[in-house]
């Protein structure tokens, strides 16, 4: 006897992301990962100006609307073959860092914690161990006894006027659930402080871009931030002297908080090493470009098979053919239909007719369509990138890696290999990894764009020029959630065709042409689940690749309806 | 000095799913308002909007809303009836408003305040464009908005 369990949070109408699984002897055997509204939003560009675009195509996902943006102006400038100033791309780079580490720290604490931590446990735990035990593990400055009793204080007030309501839908008192009610009070105090930092993070996104949440400071061929060392409306010192105290502070939560805080979960959930772990082939881009061609970068990027470091292929640049000769998309599962039948179609060829089926087991259930990398799904993430960095040799990964092995066997943990990281715990390992580099790449930008202006360089924007005929570009973005590319083809100036392939894509993809499924479904298999009412556990595995599924429809809803629905089969 | 935040939230890709967006938009346009109110476009975004709502007072959201009515309903919502909760969830891209009020709840500093003013979608196909339905409620949002700024004790004046 199986069990079917479908967790489709939404209805089909707003519909986002849908997981199935099929649970035999207490363990995921069948998974399928589906995508429950039409990804068509690419269609709305067509015709019109290029220039354009970028404004637009961040309107597509309410989470990853500046990834999506740098995309779609890095896709045109590669399509005009445009350089891009030193400062705008500094500044892009800061832009793109403060995100990612904003999407990190709000991942982590406010939408992935709570599958490891038990809120209702810590109102049990005696405060003094709570901080004796966060102040032997870490210097953070928000572990003391006061911060444990206030933190506690705060969760005692909710549940006895009863507004605990607002933590009903979480799985409190889960068999899965490890940790002491003292370790979970000092994480719900660490959710708490990263209200606060995440704050920062946004604060920097928002003084660079001109506004927040959606940046109003891109233009194909640079960025619109006029810099001036004394002007009080554009981007002056005083500003970058702004940004470098918000720095300053992300840094010091992400040092003795974050980053400690994963080592504690990796030590009490060991097994959560060896589950979830996705496809075993990685694709990262390279980030963080240093030169106005977008062929010098700060972060490596490229295709690596197993945990074969040494078989490691580079992406060597923006646009680089090894790249885009790689990608192409099927629809055989995907309820789209290409008109010279279920092959696989490059991005740039792409088609998007829609031709919806119900959802068939065996035949088409998701409206996301399998992105291949030389004709076999790949991982992307921040595992993919964490992973390129150790194979091209990059100290600051080397370091990191090493720091978080080291912390983690102090707490008694197992060790972190390159291995362990395709995992549920590992993925949230790699990310905090990457937060940790993606800050010092922070700090560094901010630096190069000082000195650059201190050499008098007040260059932001080179003007594009459209030519007559048909020009195609690609745009790579290393995004919070991995490689986004958005592909763009422009015949006489207008927008002829548009696809962006997005993080998720590749990891919530249907099986693909030949039947082989990405990440999520993968990752999904051999999970146990103590409870099929509560699906803790398949939950954990999918939440540790920070779904998002680009398009965001997000209705205030009266009619709550229940997420979880199980079917004994 | 208590402070209101009107927040327009919805993706405007989506036809009628980006009306909050849209009344934003025209309420800045249309009015000047006392420098106590700040009128925000939220479009789909989640955790951002912490710290644009952390100081506010009275909080009004206009978003598309499923509530059973008829299509092009307006609907407004006070307090308690304003979702606030954390749900499940398996992307970012449900942290919704029930989850930021919830956050800010749970932190202290929620607004004393919050009405919501609904609009039941009509469509929520592909385009920039709301349906002509809820494009003709589109003034009376407005005046409800206004509505509840006064009821605050702020200026909005129309512009001539």
């Amino acid at each position: 006897m199986s069990t079917r369990i479908t967790i489709d949070p939404v209805t089909r109408i707003e519909g986002h992301l849908r997981i199935d699984v099929e649970v035999e002897n207490g363990r995921v055997a069948k998974s399928w990962a589906s995508g429950q509204m039409w990804r068509g939003i690419e269609q709305i560009v067509l015709d019109r100006d290029p220039r354009d675009a970028w404004a637009i195509v961040q309107r597509i996902c309410g989470v990853c609307t500046t990834v999506h943006a740098i995309g779609s102006v890095r896709a045109v400038e590669d399509a005009l073959q445009l350089e891009v100033p030193l400062n705008a791309q500094y500044i892009r780079n800061m832009i793109l860092a403060a995100h990612t580490l904003h999407d990190h720290i709000v991942h982590f604490y406010q939408l992935s914690a709570l599958d490891w931590v038990d809120v209702v446990s810590a109102t049990k735990a005696n405060p003094v161990t709570a901080a004796r035990f966060a102040e032997g593990i870490s210097d953070w400055e928000g572990n003391s006894r006061a911060v444990m009793f206030d933190t506690q204080e705060r969760l005692k007030t909710f549940v006895s006027s009863g507004q605990l309501g607002i933590f009903t839908n979480g799985y409190w008192g889960h068999p899965a659930m490890k940790l002491s009610p003292e370790v979970n009070l000092m994480a719900v105090a660490h959710y708490l402080q990263a209200l606060d930092a995440q704050r920062w993070a946004n604060k920097i996104v928002g003084t660079l871009g001109s506004k927040t949440p959606h940046i109003q400071n891109l233009a194909v061929g640079g960025v619109s931030n006029p810099i001036s060392t004394d002007s009080q409306s554009v981007l002056t010192i005083e500003r970058l002297m702004e940004i470098k105290e918000c720095m300053d502070k992300i840094g010091s939560f992400l040092h003795n908080c974050y980053f400690v805080d994963v080592a504690a979960i990796a030590a009490s959930y060991p097994e959560w090493l060896s589950l979830g772990a996705g496809v075993d082939d990685f694709l990262s881009s390279p980030e963080f470009p240093l030169d106005t061609k977008g062929t010098q970068f700060m972060m490596p990027g490229g295709f690596l098979h197993g945990n074969d470091l040494a078989g490691f292929k580079k992406i060597s640049r923006f646009g680089d053919p090894y790249f885009t000769d790689g990608v192409a998309e099927s629809v055989t599962h995907s309820w789209y239909t290409y008109k010279n039948g279920e092959g696989e179609l490059k991005p740039w060829k792409g088609e998007t007719t829609p031709a919806y089926t119900d959802f068939q087991d065996e035949g088409k259930y998701s409206w996301v369509k399998s992105p291949t990398f030389y004709g076999k799904p790949a991982q992307v993430g921040p595992i993919a990138s964490v992973l390129a960095g150790l194979a091209t040799g990059d100290p600051k990964t080397k370091l990191y890696v090493d720091r978080l092995d080291e912390k983690v066997h102090s707490l008694s943990g197992p060790k972190i290999t390159p291995a362990a990281l395709n995992s549920t715990v590992g993925r949230h390992a790699a990310r905090m990894i990457r937060a940790c580099i993606l800050y010092e790449n922070l700090q560094a930008n901010w630096q190069l764009l000082m000195d650059n202006i201190g050499k008098g360089d007040m260059t932001t924007f080179n003007k594009p020029t459209f030519p007559k005929g048909e020009i195609a570009g690609v745009g790579q973005v290393e995004a919070p959630r991995g490689l986004l590319s958005h592909w763009v083809v422009i015949k006489d100036g207008r927008i002829a065709n548009y696809q962006a392939v997005v993080p998720s894509t590749w990891l919530a993809a249907p099986k693909d042409h030949e039947g082989r499924p990405a990440s999520y479904e993968v990752a999904l298999l051999g999970t146990p689940v103590a409870d099929s009412e509560r699906p803790l556990e398949p939950l954990r595995t999918i939440h540790s690749f920070d779904p998002c599924l680009a398009c965001a429809v997000h209705l205030t809803d009266v009619e709550h309806k229940t997420a979880v629905k199980v079917r004994v089969l | 000095m208590s402070k209101t935040v009107v927040l327009g939230i919805g993706n405007v890709l989506m036809s009628d799913e980006g009306v909050g967006v849209h009344a934003a938009k025209a309420l800045v346009e249309q009015y000047d308002f006392s420098s106590d109110v700040e009128v925000v476009d939220g479009g789909t975004t989640g955790m951002e909007l912490l710290p644009v709502l952390e100081g506010a007072d009275s909080l009004v959201v206009i978003d598309a809303i499923r509530a059973g009515q008829p299509p092009a309903s307006i609907v407004r919502l006070e307090g308690d009836e304003v979702p606030s909760f954390f749900k499940t969830k398996l992307s970012p891209h449900q942290v919704g408003l029930s989850d930021i009020l919830a956050a800010l709840a749970f932190k202290g500093c929620a607004p004393g305040r919050v009405v919501l003013i609904g609009v039941q979608p009509v469509t929520l196909t592909l385009g920039m464009q709301l349906s002509p339905q809820v494009e003709a409620r589109l003034e009376d949002v407005l005046k409800l908005a206004v509505e509840e700024l006064t009821a605050c004790g702020h200026l909005a004046t129309l512009r001539t």
